[in-house]
């Protein structure tokens, strides 16, 4: 049905009505837009503020906006008093390690299930994929009872060691882009006498900047934000990781946790994100895009 | 290809498909990590249907997923909408609106387990901006389950963004046409907008429901399942049950119940799509 409006004296007034409805909602978008903007960042702006608070100030009502007077010092502070320089070190040192594994074993995992047809691969495929729903606290009590008799408990392996072995998320995020390389690349390889290691090495990897990126960064972003993991396996304070180390502050150790030098601690841990964020921000959504991970 | 997916094939033999077979093996069990396992047939099961926390941890993550996911996905929705619109500074609004997704879990917790304090948090204080006088949040067992799924709001913004992806994949001229044929705003966003996005809705509605029956992160770091177990989360009991109790077997059972509850939810909206998701090309994933 068909209502392109006719030229004549009778279309002008419902196009100026039209146009006048769409910009007040435009309008109304906005206001609500600029509204919830303020709302969401507003936790943001008192983690930051309240980061440069004095500890007296801290326990004002109502919470001052900006700090009476900035206390640049809390952050050298808790570089002396919550061992926070080591539980930084250890989150680093695990997430690139867990990236390095994450980016060999998934891209090896990922090319041989895009370039090759064996038998039964498209069984391991669909297992590999089931494992995406796989809960990890389905599995994590035997995979502890694993790593006791490993005698791992209280090392950083448990932590690491699985990343070495792929994850499904990643290989199947990488397998998706190197079956879009086109044959006649590896045929060339093959004529000129490439081994299949090599042809992965030197023209599957090379080709694959982009994906390997988003690998990289989902990889670091889940090691460097998990709890749970380092929970069960870490029990000194020296290796405690940076999630595990920030949330003991709550316990009862504290009457009144030093709220200050925690959000002092949130907005470092942040950082490393925000920077990884900032570098690879277009390379960043796309893979959030390209594999739907929060 | 044996020889390129044999690490993730070792890997998964040893992480995925040995944990799998012993936590049923487990399931059947009284263990408690020091002591080998001694058989106990159903019984750890026939416990679990008599435990009140079990029960407590069902209710409570069950309330939470059906109350928090829904309003989680009409917000990013909603908000991707708005940012699909010509409107001015519309890049900085994205990431306005994503920023609050980069504050890691534990970070976010302690945030907000001071906004939340009912004395000198934040949140109360804007409330009182508007003369409502907030209740004590996470210490009062009537709202601190609410209180978590207000914080979970804080981060619809990477499903937002998901959102505005599937949005740009939406031909213009297919919204062009239906504005020709005379269609309003909501019918084009209906008829229109809608079916060409429900494969992304789809996936986040899996994926969202997934993750809040894992809830762990909030209810250690703030609540540790209290007051009064009104955010005893069920992996926060799973959890408790086997590294603090000792339990290994007990927990493996939940561990059992909560994989084949995923399943059975993953199947169930994969199936429930089949009806109402539209693919590209009339195919079917």
């Amino acid at each position: 049905m068909s209502t392109i409006p006719t030229a004549g004296p009778g279309a002008t007034p419902s196009v100026n009505k039209r146009r006048r409805k769409i910009d007040a909602v435009s309008i109304a978008s906005f206001i609500a837009l600029v509204a919830t903007t303020f709302l969401m960042l507003l936790p943001l702006f008192f983690m930051v503020s309240t980061s440069l608070k004095s500890k007296k100030e801290l326990l004002k009502f109502p919470p001052t906006f900006l700090p009476e007077s900035w206390q640049w010092s809390n952050y050298r502070e808790i570089f002396d008093t919550l061992n926070f320089g080591q539980m930084y070190m250890n989150s680093l040192i695990i997430g690139i390690l867990t990236v390095v594994g994450t980016l060999f074993s998934s891209a090896l995992a990922g090319y041989g299930f895009a370039r090759y047809r064996g038998k039964g691969s498209n069984l391991w495929f669909m297992l590999m994929l089931s494992t995406m729903m796989l809960p990890y606290p389905a599995i994590m009590i035997p995979q502890f009872i694993l790593f006791s008799k490993l005698n791992w408990i209280d090392t950083f392996l448990p932590l690491i060691v699985p990343a070495f072995f792929g994850s499904a998320y990643n290989i199947f995020l990488l397998r998706q882009f190197f079956s879009t390389l086109p044959d006649e690349l590896f045929d060339a390889g093959r004529i000129d006498g490439c081994s299949e290691f090599r042809m992965w090495r030197q023209i599957a990897l090379p080709l694959s900047g982009p994906a390997l990126a988003t690998v990289a960064i989902f990889a670091f972003i889940y090691s460097w934000n998990d709890l749970l993991t380092p929970v069960l396996y870490l029990s000194s304070s020296d290796k405690f990781t940076l999630p595990v180390g920030m949330s003991s502050f709550t316990s009862s150790r504290f009457r009144i946790p030093p709220w200050h030098l925690l959000m002092v601690a949130s907005v470092l841990a942040m950082l490393p994100i925000v920077a990884l964020f900032a570098i690879a921000q277009k390379r960043f959504v796309e893979g959030i895009v390209l594999t739907g991970i929060k | 290809m044996y020889l390129f997916i044999s690490p993730w094939l070792i890997g998964f033999m040893v992480f995925a498909l040995y944990p799998i077979l012993s936590s049923l093996y487990y399931s059947f069990t009284d263990y408690d990590i020091i002591h080998p396992p001694k058989y106990v047939g159903l019984a750890n099961y026939n416990e679990m249907f008599h435990n009140d926390l079990f029960w407590k941890s069902v209710v409570v993550t069950v309330r939470y997923t059906f109350i928090s996911v829904p309003i989680q996905l009409l917000l990013a929705l909603g908000f991707a909408l708005l940012l699909n619109m010509k409107i001015p500074f519309r890049g900085f609004f994205r990431t306005a609106m994503y920023f609050p997704s980069m504050v890691s879990g534990v970070a976010m917790s302690l945030l907000w387990y001071w906004i939340f304090n009912p004395s000198i948090g934040l949140f109360n204080y804007v409330l009182s901006w508007f003369g409502i006088s907030g209740p004590s949040w996470l210490m009062s067992p009537d709202y601190a389950l609410y209180a978590l799924m207000i914080m979970s709001f804080w981060t619809v913004g990477s499903g937002m963004i998901l959102f505005l992806a599937g949005l740009q994949g939406v031909p213009a001229s297919l919204v062009e046409a239906a504005r020709l044929d005379g269609a309003g705003r909501f019918r084009i966003f209906l008829n229109v907008t809608l079916p060409m996005i429900s494969p992304v809705l789809l996936f986040q509605l899996i994926m969202g429901v997934i993750d809040s029956f894992q809830v762990f992160t909030q209810a250690y770091v703030m609540t540790q399942g209290g007051p009064n177990y009104s955010t005893w989360f069920y992996v926060y009991n799973l959890y408790t049950s086997a590294f603090k109790e000792y339990r290994a077997g007990y927990s493996s059972a939940l561990a059992w119940v909560l994989l084949i509850v995923v399943m059975a939810f993953t199947a169930l909206i994969i199936k429930l799509s089949n009806r109402y998701v539209h693919y590209e090309g009339g195919g079917r994933k």
